[in-house]
């Protein structure tokens, strides 16, 4: 079960906003967290805290295949993204690294920010306790589900017997 | 059972099977990965944690720096060093300053890239292949990683959505205006996990060189892949690079598509993106005046020799208006020498402008022109995200090179006509 605070993004939400060029120069998760949204909302990695749950529109991590991008959002604490829809490449890195996403548009448009979530992935069920409401997601293929249970494709192929799987 | 597009026959023919359908996950076979000076330290990372021995295959992976090279500052330096290292130690081909150039550009010219290959680069706009009738796409670092030991991907098998261009162009309207104008109609959600499927006489009259413009910019849709069907052009330039002799697939005439896209092409004046969203896009008769401090011709998109060609076809005996800066940088080593002894490169100079060694440079606002607050650019380049080129508050326009070439010259975004 997850639950946090509702952190509100708009419509394609772009890898150069999650993170800008001038941060790709390193690996390092904590350095790459203080990258994290800093141009668009630059108190948000101050901010968030551990659980916390970021709620945006349509397209969300279209352009750069850059894998820091969703590793910098997990790297704040961050523990799921909601979205109407979510960017391919983006979509395959959440999973990989094991940061789940959920496709709902009700959430995303019901949802303001602030508002305290509880998410039960596997259900795809959020429900927003601030509000009183209930929505439901589409489910995460199971596929995806036995990636982020596994903490991220790494670990799911090492599970699957490593390098010959 | 219904026809195949050339995408699912691809994606049929790298997982052994007879036949595959859009939503299926198939596992593929991958003939050509590799990684940039930006992804590759992530993927490097995740192939160690893994415990592979060795990599699948050699000859199969090669290692491109070209976004932060020549190394911009000492962290980049290290990446690319971590890089060098690790192709010495597995024996990988590990493409050095002076022989490097920008990925998209470089490996189809070194022959890397057949028709029918699957390619799987970690760098978004690895889709460029397309071109070549081959299935590529990009992905991030840990997805390499995986590839790197094990040779194989999980890929959803895309719907496609056919997009069919009739007509004739008009002057100083190209590949990069087509793909602008597509972006226009559908949005960059418009294609979303899809593949495109670029067809029709208008795509046929193209040169290999504006089908590359197109098929790069695929993903700005959203698209998985963006694919040409084959033809006599297209074996003409593999013969005269690839070592190996490809494969080459057409769709079945009862192939399903999700959807079809007929565009008519007569009208199609040179297209720009405005900011800060590629789909942004008016005709340049719609634009007004936009004064410019930047204008920048090269990147994945734009910077092959046709298009420095045309760039310097208008800026021949011209000079660049005062106050705006032109940077110019042919995107591979091989380039740069033709377009030296076509004598290009002292049009560029006599014009004004500058000219970078081959890499991404401000594309991705990294180095060699980072705009300034409030400052306003042209760019031949893919993306005009806000803060894409430098300062959060600067402002990015997207267009073709001859539109590019002419604006340096008016200090503003003009046509090409305007200039000459």
């Amino acid at each position: 079960m997850i639950e946090g605070r509702a952190w509100k993004f708009g419509d394609n939400i772009d890898t150069d906003l999650i993170i800008p060029a001038r941060f790709l120069n390193r690996t390092d998760k904590d350095e790459l967290a203080k990258g994290c949204f800093c141009d668009l909302r630059p108190s948000f990695s101050k901010q968030v805290k551990k659980g916390d749950i970021i709620v945006a529109g349509e397209n969300f991590g279209c352009g750069s295949s850059r894998e820091h991008a969703p590793v910098s959002i997990k790297a704040t604490g961050i523990s799921l993204i909601i979205a109407k829809s979510f960017a391919r490449i983006f979509y395959r890195n959440a999973f990989n690294i094991g940061l789940p996403l959920l496709e709902c548009r009700e959430a995303a448009d019901d949802v303001d920010e602030g508002d305290i979530l509880r998410v039960d992935l596997r259900r795809g069920e959020i429900r927003n306790l601030t509000k009183g409401k209930n929505y439901f997601a589409i489910p995460i293929p199971d596929f995806m589900m036995e990636i982020i249970e596994a903490g991220g494709l790494l670990n799911y192929v090492k599970k699957k017997g490593g390098a010959s799987y | 059972m219904t026809g195949m597009t050339i995408t699912e026959k691809i994606l049929a023919i790298h997982s052994g099977r007879e036949y595959v359908k859009p939503g299926e996950i198939i596992e593929a076979k991958v003939d050509l990965a590799f990684a940039n000076d930006i992804t590759a330290p992530f993927a490097i990372k995740v192939f160690e944690e893994l415990g592979a021995k060795d990599v699948f295959d050699r000859n199969r992976i090669v290692f491109v720096p070209d976004h932060f090279v020549p190394n911009k500052d000492i962290d980049s330096a290290n990446q690319v060093k971590l890089i060098r290292d690790f192709a010495k130690r597995y024996s990988i081909r590990f493409f050095e300053l002076g022989e490097a150039g920008i990925e998209h550009v470089l490996l189809p010219e070194e022959g890397l890239i057949c028709p029918g290959d699957l390619v799987i680069g970690a760098d978004s706009h690895t889709c460029t292949y397309g071109a070549l009738s081959a299935f590529s796409t990009g992905v991030g670092s840990t997805d390499l990683g995986v590839i790197m030991a094990t040779g194989k991907i999980w890929l959803r098998v895309p719907s496609s959505i056919k997009v069919i261009f009739r007509g004739k162009l008009r002057r100083w309207v190209s590949g990069k205006d087509l793909i602008l104008y597509l972006l226009r109609k559908i949005s960059v959600q418009g294609a979303v996990y899809k593949a495109i499927e670029f067809s029709g006489e208008t795509v046929k009259e193209l040169s290999i060189s504006d089908r590359f413009t197109m098929a790069n910019m695929s993903v700005e849709l959203g698209a998985k892949n963006g694919i040409f069907e084959p033809d006599e052009k297209l074996r003409q330039y593999v013969k005269e690079r690839c070592k190996r002799e490809g494969v080459y697939l057409y769709s079945d005439p009862d192939a399903e598509y999700e959807k079809i896209i007929e565009i008519d092409v007569d009208e199609i004046e040179p297209q720009i993106a405005c900011p800060h969203s590629p789909d942004n896009v008016r005709g340049i008769s719609e634009i007004g005046e936009v004064r410019i401090d930047q204008v920048f011709i090269g990147s994945c998109t734009n910077g092959r020799i046709e298009d420095l060609r045309i760039a310097a076809s208008i800026l021949k005996g011209k000079k660049v208006a005062k106050g705006v800066r032109l940077i110019i940088i042919p995107s591979t080593p091989r380039i740069f020498r033709q377009a030296l002894e076509e004598g290009l490169i002292s049009i560029f100079l006599d014009a004004g402008g500058t000219v970078g060694p081959p890499c991404c440079g401000p594309c991705l606002g990294g180095h060699m022109g980072v705009l300034a607050k409030g400052e306003v650019a042209i760019s031949t380049t893919n993306r005009n995200f806000k803060g894409r080129m430098g300062d959060p508050e600067s402002k990015i326009y997207l267009s073709n090179p001859a539109v590019a070439a002419a604006s340096a010259i008016a200090g503003k975004i003009v046509s090409p006509e305007e200039v000459l």
